[in-house]
């Protein structure tokens, strides 16, 4: 036994042991390494494996009107979401899911997506859970373990249809929203605003959405809304006064004829303050909340009314007579005429421009009048005539100085641009250099012609005339931030006789029957040309009319003439100015045939054959003035 | 009387061990959605009992007729793995192999655990009655055959893990003999070939390496010949057995090298083993409370992988404890062997420590990623049956080793020390 002499062994068993020692040492050196050197990364990386982010929204800011009245409001809600280990396991879980909460095959789809988007966040499948199917939901945890149902404060509008176009709604924001960064600081399943004040104050309204974790499993199955690990709080939406006015606003729904299509808004004209906006038809916001029924959806954005349309600052018309004060408002400024000035010829129902005959809208005529009559009456001759002194490239330049080329500047979202033609090269462009006339010059004097504007931008040109300085500011729902103030530029006397002459115009000119008692309303009717159908009819008025506070403009579609447009605007302004007493509440405004003020056939503006040299600058010359 | 004798830090670090691994397989079985690992503890505690009943039994079995025995049990255990080979079932962690031996679908249990223990005794055997170490490498051959063939038998089960522990024992088993280390590297060669094929750089230079070395032992000419050419056989046919590798043992190796190749697949276990053991810290995160174990992100956490658990729940601390406990038992049984009064009990010793620090290694070395996954139990510790027979029955045969040294001699390392 030789090997096993003691020497040797002992020899041998120290090679052992050193060798097993070192061994042990390597290993030990690994979990060192492991544990102490890297063991806080591997600590968050425990972390992150089990704790899936799921964000707490922040409620939403609340709108409320002027006096405090909450127009869009939080209500206790609940959501459903999904977390799942793969993909297979989300989608099969979601069809496991069908039967209890409602999910076409496009929107399972469009889930998918988002899983796989981001698999470790939470996917909110439906919000706004009625209380059934959370409880249904609730039963069937046990076999879909991914299922986390949490509170989730819900918007609602407590009125409805009255201020749609106003507050807007809400919706989930879209990936592509996401990509492009239109709404700062939204993620995936993040609640914004999608029309309305709530789109463009979404910033302010959102709030920042806290954050909690919910411990899940490798299997994907949630253990626990893990509690002990840090939890941020969201932070709540700042509340946003708007300067509505509900009692208005209601009287204006409540007003607004039947069924009709168009507009009214309210504004102080000091301040530019929207008191009121109503368009018509409107729609209610609330079932939009929350994973709308796609069939609703459809029903409102095909209606032929176009219920989703604001009509006070999407829908561009032809200006019509209230156009008329901007004519003259430019020739004032430029010393063209004065308020006493009278026009070359006198109103014989119509005048012949070239080979061309351009009527008034009253055929029997209306003799020789000053502006100041011209614009009681309304009467397109004397504004042909105005046009064609001013000529096409004032009225062009004075157009853009006034602002009708650009939008009114309001706090809504996607307002339309107005359309005016920056220049005669827009002429040239459309029709060539010599496809067209000077008549243009007369279509445009009366409001026609290559002229669309929004309500709220013909708002604030009122507002100019209407304030104590001649100047404008933006429109505001949420006052607060000014914003570019325009000038009117005339003098203060001007003013004055532009606010009597429209004063003239409710009080025995095209708005008489408006009259209300106890108010001095200045206002200017009009009917806009419709090639589709029935003419629509404008009113635009302010009052008190030697200071005013505030303007009041509608479009109604196919109302035929703005007189009748008269009447619900003075009503308001009553209600507005006198309170609720001076206009019964709940009787509908009648519905008053007055006589129209403008209805002149649509002039072609193709040229004449024989004045195809015709050039506008020259033509506005040469229409004599005669002064009385 | 007897009990005077017995050894006691081998007694108290192999109690200590059955404790913490039955404490810590109880932890391994407190996930959130309990499953049946819950109680697996409780077959576990069986199955301690039963072993510590047959340790005591082969206490009291004399080293002679161990001796004796040794060849029929050697044999008993090839003719188990055999039938094995062409009955076994895989179940369980194993699923991918078929090692475990059923009779009428009934699983008795795993032979490659008994063979491990037969291979050890066949060995010792041999070597103890050899008067002089191997000197060449065909003296090594029969030494070679007892081990290679439970060796084969096993590796085509296939069960790579187990068959490496029966490297583990024969190297350990020659080194104690008083092989030459260069020897060992020679006969150890063609596995690195093996290992090595898969760069030609790294191969190239081994066999450089090797044929210095071969030039330096100057062996038989036949022998280094032989020696040279199975290692460029290694290196020219290691492409070829790794396509006949499965593919689960194929990605092992490949995730084994990266664990982040597919972090959701194969990838996997190593990831999650490490993220267990490595958010441990230096504490730990408390018994039963490790996170990645109750949540079922640790895989295999009863078996493979328990000592993640460990790792996590009693960090950095806790595992140096069990390691030392291991490092303790390995030493003691070291003492044991040296102070054997036969060359076949020094080498069974010897062969039972080659075994555990085998195990130890590689699984625990797995769980941190210096080893492939291989799938072997940790002994104490990993939830099973044959394993835990086996290392209680060869514990209680060391227990007698010691008993008889002493008998003859040694009283305790202190009576030794006094005579010194």
């Amino acid at each position: 036994m030789s090997w096993l002499h003691p020497y040797d062994l002992a020899r041998r068993s120290g090679s052992v042991r050193n060798v097993t020692l070192l061994l042990f040492g390597v290993l030990a050196l690994a979990f060192f390494r492991v544990q102490v050197v890297a063991g806080g990364r591997y600590e968050v990386q425990s972390q992150e494996n089990r704790l899936r982010p799921a964000a707490l929204p922040a409620p939403r800011g609340l709108v409320t009107d002027r006096n405090g009245v909450v127009l869009a409001e939080n209500v206790p809600g609940y959501s459903v979401a999904l977390i799942a280990p793969s993909v297979e396991i989300f989608r099969s879980t979601l069809e496991r899911l069908v039967p209890l909460v409602p999910l076409d095959s496009q929107r399972i789809e469009q889930l998918v997506q988002r899983y796989v988007r981001a698999p470790t966040e939470l996917v909110v499948i439906l919000r706004d859970a009625s209380f059934e199917v959370v409880s249904a939901l609730e039963e069937q945890r046990p076999w879909n373990p991914g299922l986390v149902i949490q509170a989730d404060p819900k918007r609602r509008y407590p009125f409805g249809d009255m201020l749609a176009h106003v507050v807007g709604y809400v919706g989930e924001v879209a990936e592509n929203e996401l990509q492009e960064g239109v709404y700062p600081g939204a993620r995936l399943g993040t609640v914004v605003g999608r029309d309305g004040l709530e789109q463009r104050y979404d910033a302010l309204l959102r709030g920042k959405d806290g954050q909690k974790f919910v411990e899940v499993d490798a299997l994907g199955r949630t253990v626990r809304q893990a509690g002990e690990v840090t939890t941020l709080e969201p932070e709540p939406g700042v509340t946003i006064r708007t300067s509505i006015d509900l009692e208005l606003q209601r009287y204006i729904q409540e007003s607004f004829p039947e069924g009709r299509r168009g507009s009214v808004i309210a504004m102080d004209p000091r301040t530019g303050e929207v008191i009121a906006l109503y368009s018509s038809p409107s729609f209610d916001p609330n079932p939009f909340i929350g994973g709308y029924d796609p069939e609703q959806w459809r029903a409102l954005a095909e209606s032929e009314d176009f219920p989703l349309f604001n009509r006070a600052t999407q829908a561009r018309y032809a200006p019509a007579s209230p156009w008329k004060l901007a004519v003259a408002a430019m020739a004032l400024e430029r010393g063209i005429v004065e308020m006493e000035s009278h026009m070359s010829m006198p109103c014989a129902g119509g005048m012949r421009y070239y080979n061309r005959y351009f009527r008034c809208w009253r055929s029997e005529g209306h003799g020789d009048l000053s502006l100041f009559e011209a614009i009681q009456q309304s009467c397109d001759v004397y504004f042909y005539q105005l046009g064609l002194k001013l000529g096409l490239t004032n009225m062009l330049q004075d157009a853009g100085a006034l602002g009708f080329r650009e939008q009114s500047g309001i706090d809504l979202p996607n307002e339309y641009r107005p359309l005016f033609p920056p220049s005669t090269e827009y002429y040239n462009e459309r029709y060539g250099r010599s496809g067209w006339t000077n008549a243009v010059t007369l279509n445009l004097a009366i409001g026609q012609g290559e002229n669309a504007q929004t309500l709220i931008n013909m708002l604030r040109f009122y507002g100019m005339i209407a304030s104590e300085d001649g100047e404008a500011p933006e429109p505001r729902l949420v006052p607060g931030d000014g914003g570019n103030s325009r000038s009117l530029g005339l003098s203060r006397s001007h003013r004055q006789e532009l606010r009597a002459a429209l004063l003239a115009v409710v009080d025995s000119g095209t708005a008489v029957g408006a009259r209300i008692a106890n108010l001095r309303i200045a206002g200017k009717t009009g009917t806009a040309q419709n090639p589709q159908g029935l003419d629509h009819g404008w009113f635009i008025a302010f009052a008190p009319v030697d200071s005013p506070t505030v303007v009041v403009g509608s479009i109604i579609e196919f109302a035929e003439h703005g007189s009748s447009v008269a009447r619900l605007v003075t009503a308001v302004i009553a209600h507005w100015l006198l309170g609720p007493e001076a206009v019964p509440e709940g009787t509908p405004v009648p519905w008053l045939e007055i006589p129209a003020d403008s209805a002149p056939e649509p002039v072609p503006i193709l040229p004449d054959t024989a004045l195809l040299n015709q050039r506008p600058g020259q033509a506005g010359t040469r229409a004599g003035t005669r002064t009385r | 009387m007897r009990g005077r004798g017995l050894d006691k830090p081998l007694i108290a670090v192999t109690g200590i061990l059955l404790v913490l691994g039955l404490l810590t397989l109880y932890s391994a079985g407190q996930t959130d959605f309990p499953t049946a690992v819950a109680h697996i503890w409780k077959r576990q505690l069986v199955w301690v009992g039963i072993g510590t009943v047959a340790a005591g039994l082969a206490f009291r079995f004399s080293p002679r007729m161990l001796e004796w025995v040794t060849p029929f049990a050697y044999v008993v255990a090839v003719l188990l793995l055999v039938l094995t080979l062409f009955f076994g079932v895989g179940v369980g962690t194993a699923a991918g192999t078929n090692s475990w031996l059923a009779i009428g679908g009934v699983r008795i249990g795993q032979p490659a655990e008994v063979a491990k223990f037969a291979t050890i005794l066949m060995l010792a055997r041999y070597l103890g009655v050899k008067r002089e170490p191997p000197q060449s490498l065909v003296e090594l051959m029969p030494a070679l055959a007892i081990v290679s063939i439970p060796f084969v038998l096993v590796g085509l089960q296939p069960d790579l893990g187990s068959a490496m522990v029966f490297l583990g024992i024969l190297f350990a088993g020659l080194f104690w003999v008083g092989v030459k280390a260069r020897l060992l590297v020679l006969l150890a060669s063609p596995l690195i070939s093996l290992l090595l094929a898969f760069s030609t750089v790294s191969w190239g230079a081994w066999i450089v390496v090797l044929t210095l070395l071969v030039l330096w032992s100057r062996p038989y000419l036949l022998e280094g010949l032989t020696v040279w050419l199975t290692n460029v056989a290694m290196g020219v046919v290691a492409l070829e057995l790794w396509q006949r590798l499965a593919p689960y043992q194929q990605n092992r190796v490949l995730s084994f090298l990266n664990p982040e190749l597919d972090p959701r697949a194969t990838g996997w276990n190593i990831i999650q083993s490490r993220v267990a053991i490595g958010s441990g810290g230096i504490l730990g995160k408390g018994f039963t409370e490790g996170t990645q174990k109750r949540l079922a992100f640790l895989p295999e956490q009863h078996t493979d992988f328990i000592f993640s658990v460990v790792g996590e729940e009693f960090g950095f601390l806790g595992v140096l404890v069990v390691l030392s406990l291991f490092a303790g038992l390995l030493m003691v049984l070291l003492r044991i062997a040296r102070r054997a009064t036969d060359p076949y009990s020094s080498a069974m010793v010897i062969g039972v420590g080659g075994m555990i620090l085998t195990h130890v290694l590689v699984n625990v070395g797995m769980t941190v990623g210096l080893m492939p996954i291989v799938g072997i139990p940790l002994p104490f510790f990993s939830y099973g049956g044959s394993f835990m027979l086996t290392c209680l029955i060869a514990l209680g045969l060391c227990l007698r080793v010691a008993w008889e040294s002493r008998l003859s001699g040694y009283s305790d390392v202190s009576g030794e020390w006094r005579r010194a």
